[in-house]
């Protein structure tokens, strides 16, 4: 009985790349291109042929060129690089933004599912008062009041996103919540936040996945958006929203150089959505697994 | 002799798991002639289930016939395509499952769910169902036969609901009918009714019927022939008074006698000492309805207390009281001397180590998400503060008391058979090194030979480590196997406490009669006795 020989175990990377391997096409696009971004984020400074705030032409609005490949924008900016810091710059508000908000949603929903009672319903009414406020006319307000530093902004759009992340997390772990194995856990004397993070998270994660895919892609619409009427990323930090709403007037001269950075946040999305449908089928198709 | 109803030839059937076929059901040949009752007996796994509904003409999702016919009234139902075998369901092959509270939809009435299919498919007018429907709730004995169908599922009890299924099988008079154990759910007391009722109406109508279950005590009482079923195989077929008496496989003789569980006579391990929790009148309530009144118990150290009772006596809020997930209203507990704070949030980490719970349905109570080694390695990190090696070291030597190897430690529950997840449960509660185990219905979702090997397992843990159980069961012959005392409930109260030996030997109290009398003998026509005593 001891010492029973088994195979060694294949070693996590193997593992990560026949994972990858075996996933749909359309997952493989996804990665890609999330990786694509993600490189070009990183090494921004590298990759980009000017500076971010650079103005390296006299001529603005210029057209495209072998010196400046997409041309030049209002101030006479490089538009490719500021395209390149623009992707550092939105991608990174944009991460921040979800994981703080879907920190603070699933925690607080799955709380208000355990505890239940009083709690739960405070909780959820402020939740709802928050909800009932179109989110653009609210995180305007708000903006205008507190001024718009990145900070600020960051937290009042995590914030209004928590009350999604709440809301199904909060229904999911209800269901959860009434098993035996979480009743289990309070008999062995768990605390609620480890119940919360241990028994509970792991299932209903599959659900949470892709609302997170599809939170992340609204609030980075909801930065450009802001950014583009001109409350969220102020000037001269490059943004791909207010580059579409600085350089709109082309559009009316039949160039489609500003929509360049448009098609930059819907090929994100899309990207970002096909690795998350593929997460979604793994983790709630557990039990197939060998 | 009429030619058969059904006629199952050389059946084949495959089943998808991981992308690999494998065969499930491996050629199997039965037929069963109008009026007759078979018996389809086997453990879980074994493909009773994947029979009795390819008697429907329905496979269930990933699987596939390989060969082989399924004749229903001369008709091959597997060489038509699945919209012309669909009108043979519920109007000449119908089928009773097993929990009627999942098969009834709760948002409709009965009598609209009953009369569907017969006004859909049966051609019968609406009055015309309803009328028969009223008819069958009264040769079925359901209260107040006229108004029972305007009641939803909700409003009306287990037994009840499973005999409303069995009308709903009958509306439209059809030729066959597959019981798939149903009468596993219920109570010993409501298993009899629902089985005079289900003997009765396959009498009074002459249907033939495919019985399935893995009770043998229960076929004995309703078939006429019975199939034994093994890995898809049916080892024995014979006449139900043949194979009671002697069965032929060794298979059929090993389900026989686990059917008789080793009683345990030996001098039975009486309290020395001190108990170990003493329970002293004690009442709790939910809102204004109380469910547990003048509650006196005591359990000693190394010693097994049997709490018995039907659903609805209490007994599994009692086990709750203890280890402090429901406040009482009313009494006191006792832990080795000390008082026992009454919600487990008041109690130390300590305390609540020493009492554990095992619940019925392992696959509720262990994380589908969590490895077992993770849901062995929590307790012991958090009880005795166990790391690394050590742990794992204690995880290895868990596994090993459970009878389950080492290798387990890596699956996840959704992995294992439903009684390995029920050692995983008990390996967990014995990573806290506790002195008293709840063991909440712990076997009833198991089959009877997995169900004989726990308790054996169990029986041999206390042996070695002096635990003490609390056995809260619904199910006689598992007292009989483990207990040193029985306490008896009805309606929140406890109505006769003793050694074993005291309580089930006469004379009995009114209720523990009821009790003892209820549970089916492995004999055949017990039942008619039953019948004959409830007429006299």
């Amino acid at each position: 009985m001891e010492a029973t020989a088994r195979p060694a175990a294949p070693s996590r990377v193997t593992q990560l790349i026949r994972l990858v391997r075996s996933a749909p096409l359309t997952a493989k696009f996804g990665m890609l291109v999330t990786l694509a971004y993600a490189f070009v984020a990183l090494f921004a400074p590298l990759i980009a042929p000017y500076g971010e705030v650079e103005v390296v032409s006299r001529v603005p609005f210029d057209g495209w060129s072998a010196e400046h490949l997409l041309g030049t924008d209002q101030l006479g900016r490089d538009f490719l690089s500021r395209l390149i810091f623009g992707a550092r710059n939105s991608i990174s508000i944009a991460l921040v933004t979800t994981i703080i908000s879907f920190t603070i949603g699933c925690l607080l929903g799955m709380f208000a599912a355990l505890v239940g009672g009083f709690v739960d319903q405070v909780l959820s009414r402020i939740v709802d008062a928050l909800m009932s406020v179109p989110d653009l006319i609210f995180i305007l307000m708000i903006l205008s009041i507190l001024g718009g530093s990145i900070v600020n902004l960051i937290l009042i759009i995590a914030i209004l996103t928590s009350t999604r992340f709440y809301r199904i997390s909060r229904a999911a772990a209800l269901n959860v919540a009434s098993l035996d194995f979480v009743e289990a856990a309070k008999v062995r004397g768990e605390g609620s936040l480890w119940i919360a993070v241990n028994e509970i998270f792991p299932n209903i994660l599959p659900l949470l996945l892709s609302e997170l895919g599809m939170r992340f892609c609204f609030i980075f619409l909801n930065i450009a958006a802001l950014s583009f009427l001109g409350v969220g990323i102020q000037p001269p930090t490059a943004e791909w929203g207010s580059m579409v709403r600085d350089n709109a007037a082309l559009i009316n001269m039949g160039d489609i150089t500003p929509l360049i950075p448009a098609a930059a946040i819907a090929l994100l999305a899309v990207a970002v959505n096909f690795v998350v449908d593929w997460m979604l089928n793994r983790a709630s198709g557990l039990t197939e697994e060998g | 002799m009429a030619s058969p109803v059904i006629e199952i030839n050389d059946l084949r059937i495959d089943a998808k798991a991981n992308d690999e076929w494998s065969a499930i059901v491996r050629g199997v040949t039965l037929a069963i002639h109008p009026g007759e009752v078979l018996g389809l007996v086997g453990e879980s796994g074994a493909g009773k289930s994947t029979i009795g509904l390819a008697a429907l003409g329905y496979l269930r999702p990933g699987a596939r016939v390989s060969g082989g016919t399924v004749r229903l009234q001369g008709q091959d139902l597997f060489a038509i395509p699945e919209d012309e075998r669909r009108r043979f369901r519920g109007t000449k092959v119908a089928y009773v499952a097993q929990s009627a509270q999942a098969a009834f939809n709760p948002a409709h009435r009965l009598m609209d769910q009953i009369v569907m299919v017969a006004v859909d498919r049966g051609g019968l007018t609406r009055a015309e169902a309803e009328a028969r429907a009223v008819a069958l709730f009264t040769a079925l004995k359901l209260p107040d036969p006229a108004q029972f169908g305007s009641r939803f599922p909700h409003q009306v009890s287990g037994g009840q609901l499973q005999r409303a299924m069995v009308a709903m099988a009958m509306i439209c008079n059809p030729a066959l009918i597959v019981f798939d154990e149903p009468t596993t759910a219920l109570d010993v007391t409501t298993q009899v009714e629902v089985l005079i009722s289900i003997r009765n109406v396959i009498r009074d109508f002459g249907v033939a019927a495919i019985y399935i279950t893995h009770d043998l005590a229960v076929v004995a009482q309703i078939a006429h022939r019975v199939a034994v079923l093994r890995h898809g195989v049916v080892v024995e077929e014979a006449p139900i008074a043949q194979i009671m008496d002697a069965p032929q496989h060794p298979y059929t003789k090993t389900l026989w006698a686990v059917h008789e569980m080793p009683v345990d006579t030996s001098a039975t391990h009486l309290q020395k000492g001190a108990p170990l929790l003493t329970i002293s009148r004690l009442s709790a309530r939910y809102k204004q309805f109380e469910v547990l009144q003048d509650i006196n118990l005591q359990i000693g150290r190394g010693e097994t207390v049997a709490l018995v009772g039907e659903s609805g006596s209490g007994k599994s809020t009692l086990g709750r009281v203890i280890v402090g997930l429901k406040e009482p209203s009313g009494g006191s507990l006792t832990y080795d001397g000390e008082p026992l704070p009454p919600l487990v949030s008041r109690r130390s980490l300590g305390t609540i180590r020493r009492v554990q719970i095992i619940y019925q349905s392992a696959d509720t109570a262990l994380n589908p998400r969590h490895t077992v080694r993770k849901i062995l390695g929590r307790p012991l990190a958090l009880y005795h503060g166990l790391r690394g090696a050590r742990r794992e070291a204690r995880i290895q030597e868990l596994l090993r008391m459970v009878e389950l190897d080492p290798t387990h430690a890596d699956r996840l529950p959704g992995q294992l058979s439903g009684g390995q997840k029920q050692r995983v449960a008990i390996a967990r509660a014995l990573a806290a090194d506790p002195e008293l185990i709840i063991c909440d219905e712990i076997t009833s979702a198991l089959d009877k030979v997995v169900q004989a090997e726990v308790l054996r397992m169990l029986l041999e843990l206390q042996a070695r480590l002096g635990v003490s159980y609390l056995f809260i069961t619904h199910d006689i012959e598992v007292v009989r196997a483990v207990a040193d005392r029985v306490v008896v409930m009805q309606s929140g109260r406890i109505v006769e406490q003793g050694a074993k030996a005291e309580v089930f030997a006469p004379p009995h109290q009114p209720y523990t009669e009821t009790l003892l009398a209820s549970v089916p003998d492995m004999a055949v026509g017990w039942l008619d006795r039953i019948i004959a005593e409830r007429a006299a």
